[in-house]
């Protein structure tokens, strides 16, 4: 017989208040701004927009506020704000070769048009701690240059002129464009659903797969093509329009991942390629999120299947962080039946065990002891 | 009102894009500036207008969502990339006009000013003094942040130099 246990509403109730308090903290601090947030923690508002698959800066910022600056916690927050607004329908795909730039490397050419531009980087940086910014000290504007005018081309064009690169990625014309958020997860699935997949993934465990190719787990010599992270066009066709019109800009980082590829039965010997496509300033994420493209495209490509990266079904299946966090962390809600009705078994098992033993001895034996010491 | 239905059946014959009408080309234009307008920039356009109409809402301003799309390689087969939120709204002026306004975010006032713009952009009689005092100011700033941008981005460009060791 089970009776319902009810209780703990008092404690919920303080529990919250005080997680509000904690979250204030010291009272004599003055309280951070959303416009804080945004202009100064930026890197961590694009993850949480990219990973919550919303591209909001000031619902990623309250988000983060709210989470007391726990990422995982924030997109949680931002994927649960987004099951309660409407779908207003599908934008025209953004144009990356439009990019306004504010960043864009080659590791692969060094001059190329439209050249190398650092932007705001860490990288060459020494990762000493500054002390300086613990105090609020006047900042000096960037430098400035004139710009080249044109387009800065894609890498990939530049590669593709030889011939020896494979193509951007096309799928058969009467291919619907696949939405995970509005169709149940299939496998085999479609690259275009595992790029959606991957774009919203978890950065650090696409970042571990990605190393775990490089590191000889499907290998697959990848070359930083070029990433290039910028502010592009949102173009939406309106019905009542009849034409086209910008929503505004986002910022996003792309990466190009270019692999030596030796053949197989099903392509011949040629570069092939790995996309990377994230919401906001993320580059790592970018190129993790190429590697992965890659290694997940064994299938297509004739590779052997060997290792985790290119897994369709274990990547996709535990990329997403929101659906990890629900299931690990659901083990710490009240399971007291279930576990009553294990304790009960596993009572029973052992009495039986101890009925077996050939010495009849229902005493511990010195290796439980040793178990029980450790 | 004959503006809007005009611009609408123009828009309809041509959606396609083959060769769009230039005053269509030119709204959007507009529209595509008071999208990335600051709300302020709208607000104060707006109370500082003379002669303001009354303003009935048709739709909205209503906050969604918009999936945004992607291709594959940068060039190649849609994919769906993530969401956006986007704030619309339709109003009707008093005399019949009807203006249309879509942005990202969820700011609603901005959206509904940049409806009525919209509307006031589609009157003979207004067109002008939208464009010269409501989009050319958001355009000249919105250009000079874009210049900007690109000048200190153009900063951080590496400019390489090869260094020749030995006799030859």
């Amino acid at each position: 017989m089970y009776v319902a246990v009810k209780g703990g509403e008092a404690a919920i109730n303080n529990a919250h208040q005080l997680l509000a308090d904690r979250r204030r903290a010291d009272r004599s601090v003055p309280a951070m701004h959303l416009e804080q947030i945004i202009g100064q923690l930026g890197l961590g508002i694009d993850r949480i927009m990219a990973e919550g698959s919303l591209y909001d800066c000031d619902l990623a910022a309250l988000a983060f506020k709210q989470a007391r600056g726990d990422m995982i916690e924030a997109i949680f927050l931002l994927r649960a704000y987004r099951t309660t607004l409407p779908r207003f329908g599908y934008s025209n795909p953004i144009d990356t070769g439009k990019m306004l730039i504010e960043r864009r490397i080659s590791a692969t050419y060094k001059d190329l048009p439209g050249g190398q531009l650092l932007g705001p980087t860490f990288d060459y940086t020494h990762r000493l701690l500054d002390p300086e910014l613990m105090q609020d000290l006047p900042v000096d504007a960037p430098k400035t240059r004139e710009a080249e005018t044109g387009q800065a081309p894609r890498v990939s064009e530049i590669l593709a002129q030889e011939g020896l690169i494979e193509n951007d990625g096309d799928l058969p014309d009467d291919h619907q464009t696949g939405d995970l958020t509005r169709e149940p997860t299939e496998f085999p699935m479609s690259r275009d659903v595992r790029l959606q997949a991957l774009s919203r993934g978890d950065e650090g465990f696409l970042l571990a797969l990605g190393y775990s190719t490089q590191r000889g787990f499907a290998r697959s010599h990848p070359f930083a093509g070029e990433i290039r992270i910028g502010e592009v066009d949102v173009e939406i066709d309106v019905p009542e329009l009849g034409f086209a019109i910008n929503l505004g800009r986002i910022r996003v980082t792309e990466c190009q991942m270019v692999n030596q590829f030796s053949g197989s039965a099903k392509s011949p010997p040629q570069f092939t390629r790995g996309y990377g496509l994230v919401f906001g300033q993320s580059e790592r994420k970018a190129m993790a999120m190429a590697l992965v493209d890659r290694s997940l495209r064994a299938r297509e490509l004739g590779e052997d299947i060997t290792a985790p990266a290119q897994d369709e079904e274990f990547v996709i299946s535990h990329s997403d962080n929101v659906q990890a966090t629900g299931f690990v962390e659901h083990l710490k809600l009240p399971h007291y039946v279930d576990f009553q009705a294990e304790l009960e078994l596993v009572r029973r098992m052992r009495a039986e065990h101890d009925r077996n033993r050939p010495d009849g001895n229902a005493g511990e034996t010195p290796n439980d002891k040793l178990e029980a010491a450790e | 009102m004959s503006g809007a239905s005009a611009a609408r059946s123009q828009g309809k014959t041509n959606s396609n894009d083959v060769e769009a009408h230039p005053d269509e080309v030119a709204r959007k234009q507009a529209m595509d500036v008071l999208a990335s307008a600051n709300a302020n920039e709208l607000a104060d356009a707006w109370e500082s207008w003379t002669d303001r109409p009354d303003v009935a809402p048709l739709r909205g301003p209503e906050t969604g969502l918009v999936m945004i799309r992607g291709r594959m390689g940068g060039g190649g087969a849609p994919f769906n990339f993530g969401e956006a939120t986007v704030t619309r709204a339709t109003v009707s002026l008093s005399n019949g006009q009807v203006g249309h306004a879509y942005a990202l975010g969820t700011d609603k006032d901005k959206v509904r000013h940049a409806a009525i713009f919209d509307a006031l952009w589609q009157d003979e009689g207004t067109r002008r003094a939208v464009e010269e005092h409501v989009v050319a100011p958001i355009r000249q700033r919105l250009d000079a942040q874009d210049k900007q941008c690109r000048e200190e981005t153009a900063a951080t460009r590496v400019d390489f130099f090869t260094m020749v060791r030995g006799e030859d």
